[in-house]
């Protein structure tokens, strides 16, 4: 990065945020500060919507779930158009009704306290955890530009991120999402721009995808029905509907965009923009992810991705080893690069025998290259727990992008963890007013009283989500580590709501019990059953259905008066 | 002034109820994935 870029990145993040603030400078009330001020459009809230799921992560980390695993992740977002018509049709028309400002404000009246405390404390739980990992995305991409320890970028980008949130509230997130969504955008487009025409000379688009279809990158749909597989049709249609259920409509941090909706029209119809427009945003992105790796295919890349990474730990490991690793590396990527030409000659002169050929010889190289790139990734961690595509798509971009256009997608990376952020820490700070401090710690306090210990807690929860980010080391790249954080906590939530609103014969106590059965038993398939058997997004089916069925045993044997239905 | 529509009323053309809207948005996904089933048939 030079000064251009520097100057983009300041005024763009430096305007965003005074953009909120001024924006809205004159809503200071309790309410308005947890639920925005209610008069928002619908393209705001799908906007809002949408910027919240798709953090810095998104962006950073889906291109390279694409360049390692192809497009077949588009299928965990297969049920969410599903999942968003089942929140319009019925779970929004009772927020709307009841007016809550936290989902779990229905869980009190529909049950009782506890329930309502179960579920605010699984959604603190699990979200405080996930806002520790969407804190990672900014990190790496600092720690990227300016070659600084990954430690000290979490912290600096952490504490940006919970003044923003603390000054501005609600409606300062909603009033520059669209913005920022846009900046988004614009990078990604030039990124896709940018990869089309760097693509080496000769390689048409028939070429590109016939290279990536042979690498097994445009699997974007597979019907296999072994549930250790993490994305096939039937976990994205099945398990992945329970897991956006959830998500949209149990979860505070996505709960809380929709409801600042100026009627159900406007909240109904900006969740069914969402409902349209994922699919194909996400496909784009991972399509982003393949075309980096036929790109990679012709031009060495680093051979780990993570460079300050991969420096710091070789810097404490043999030298010649790892300069070994690295000649083999080039030697066999230049193998890979000449195998893949020869194939593109013979298919260019129509030669099948001679495509076949080197189309073969391609694989064996490729796969000689993925050999050395493991004895990478274990040099720097010997049990292989650490990964680096993470640092794919920022690496092409510092790599290959013109000045300027590098801040810009810099300060979009900024802009979209700014968004997803502090959403959730706005929403870890409401439930903890909403559902601990003013019904059970302070009830009858004044307004200002509240305001000001919403935005305390909110700094709280920065600072465990920093702390958490801190105590971290993926294994998993961060868009699936967000998921599978989501995936032990969200059939609790969801089978909360559920029996809430379609078995109205069940009770507090007996929902209760049946949701901490359910947890206990997600996670212990989460510790004893390996992913390989069981893949992370069918424990939203099974610990749902666990708590319905535990419920409905129970509640005959309670005998516990039923509140009525409030709505 | 033309007036606000209401709760129960999409304000879409041609799209009158939220029955017709979330049909739509089925058909929508519907057709991304014979599209994605193509493209992998296509290139595997």
């Amino acid at each position: 990065m030079n000064g251009l870029d520097y100057a983009i990145l300041l005024i763009t993040i430096l305007g965003i945020a005074a953009y909120g603030t001024w924006h809205t400078r004159q809503r200071r009330t309790f309410s308005t500060f947890l639920k925005g001020s209610g008069d928002t459009h619908w393209f705001v809230i799908g906007i809002s919507v949408m910027a919240t799921q798709a953090s810095a992560v998104t962006f950073l980390s889906t291109p390279g779930q694409g360049y390692v695993g192809g497009l077949g992740f588009v299928q965990f977002y297969f049920g969410m158009p599903i999942a968003l018509i089942i929140i319009a049709a019925v779970f929004l028309p009772i927020y709307r009704k009841l007016n809550v400002i936290t989902a779990y404000e229905y869980l009190g009246r529909r049950f009782d306290m506890k329930t309502r405390l179960l579920g605010a404390v699984v959604f603190l739980l699990q979200r405080a955890l996930g806002a520790g990992l969407t804190i990672y995305a900014p990190a790496i991409v600092l720690s990227k530009v300016l070659n600084w320890p990954l430690s000290a970028t979490i912290i600096g980008s952490g504490l940006i991120v919970v003044i923003y949130t603390a000054v501005g509230g609600s409606d300062a997130v909603n009033a520059t999402q669209k913005y920022q969504i846009a900046v988004i955008f614009a990078g990604m487009v030039a990124a896709f721009v940018i990869l089309i025409v760097n693509l080496p000379a000769g390689l048409t688009m028939s070429d590109t995808l016939t290279i990536a279809g042979a690498m097994h990158k445009l699997e974007a749909v597979n019907f296999s029905t072994n549930p250790g597989l993490r994305y096939t049709f039937w976990s994205g249609t099945i398990a992945a509907t329970f897991h956006m259920l959830a998500y949209f409509g149990t979860d505070q941090s996505q709960v809380q965009r929709y409801l600042t909706g100026s009627s159900l029209r406007e909240s109904r119809l900006g969740l069914m923009f969402n409902a349209v427009c994922k699919i194909p945003m996400q496909f784009f992105i991972l399509a982003i992810g393949v075309l980096l790796f036929v790109t990679y295919q012709f031009e060495r890349p680093p051979i780990y991705f993570d460079q300050v990474g991969w420096k710091e730990r070789t810097a404490q490991s043999d030298t010649a080893k790892t300069h070994d690793i690295d000649a083999r590396f080039s030697q066999a990527h230049q193998q890979e690069r000449q195998e893949l030409q020869a194939w593109v000659q013979a298919r260019h002169t129509g030669d099948h025998a001679a495509e076949a050929v080197a189309r073969s010889a391609v694989m064996v190289a490729h796969e000689q290259v993925e050999a050395v790139r493991k004895e990478a990734r274990l040099a720097v961690d010997p049990h292989d727990k650490r990964n680096d595509t993470d640092y794919i798509f920022i690496t092409f971009i510092l790599d290959h992008f013109p000045h300027g256009l590098i801040g810009l997608l810099v300060a979009s990376f900024f802009a979209a963890a700014l968004s997803a952020k502090s959403a959730e820490l706005n929403a870890l700070g409401s439930a903890t007013i909403v559902d601990f401090y003013k019904p059970v710690l302070k009830p009858n306090a004044s307004e200002q009283h509240y305001l000001a210990a919403s935005r305390t807690f909110t700094v709280f929860w920065g600072m465990v989500s920093i702390t958490f980010a801190l105590c971290l080391s993926l294994a998993e790249n961060l868009i699936q580590a967000v998921n599978i954080v989501g995936a032990l906590f969200y059939p609790v939530m969801l089978s909360l709501f559920v029996v809430g609103f379609f078995m109205r014969r069940i009770g507090g106590t007996a929902v209760f019990w049946g949701g901490l059965t359910a947890q206990v038993v997600v996670l212990l398939l989460f510790f004893t059953v390996p992913d390989s058997r069981l893949s992370y997004l069918w424990y939203n089916v099974i610990g749902c259905l666990v708590c319905i069925l535990v419920s409905a045993i129970l509640q005959p044997a309670l005998k516990t008066p039923l509140i009525p239905s409030p709505a | 002034m033309t007036p606000k529509p209401s709760d129960e009323s999409t304000g879409l053309p041609g799209l009158r109820t939220w029955r017709s809207v979330y049909t739509l948005v089925l058909i929508t996904f519907a057709v991304w994935v014979v599209l994605l089933i193509a493209l992998t048939r296509a290139f595997s």
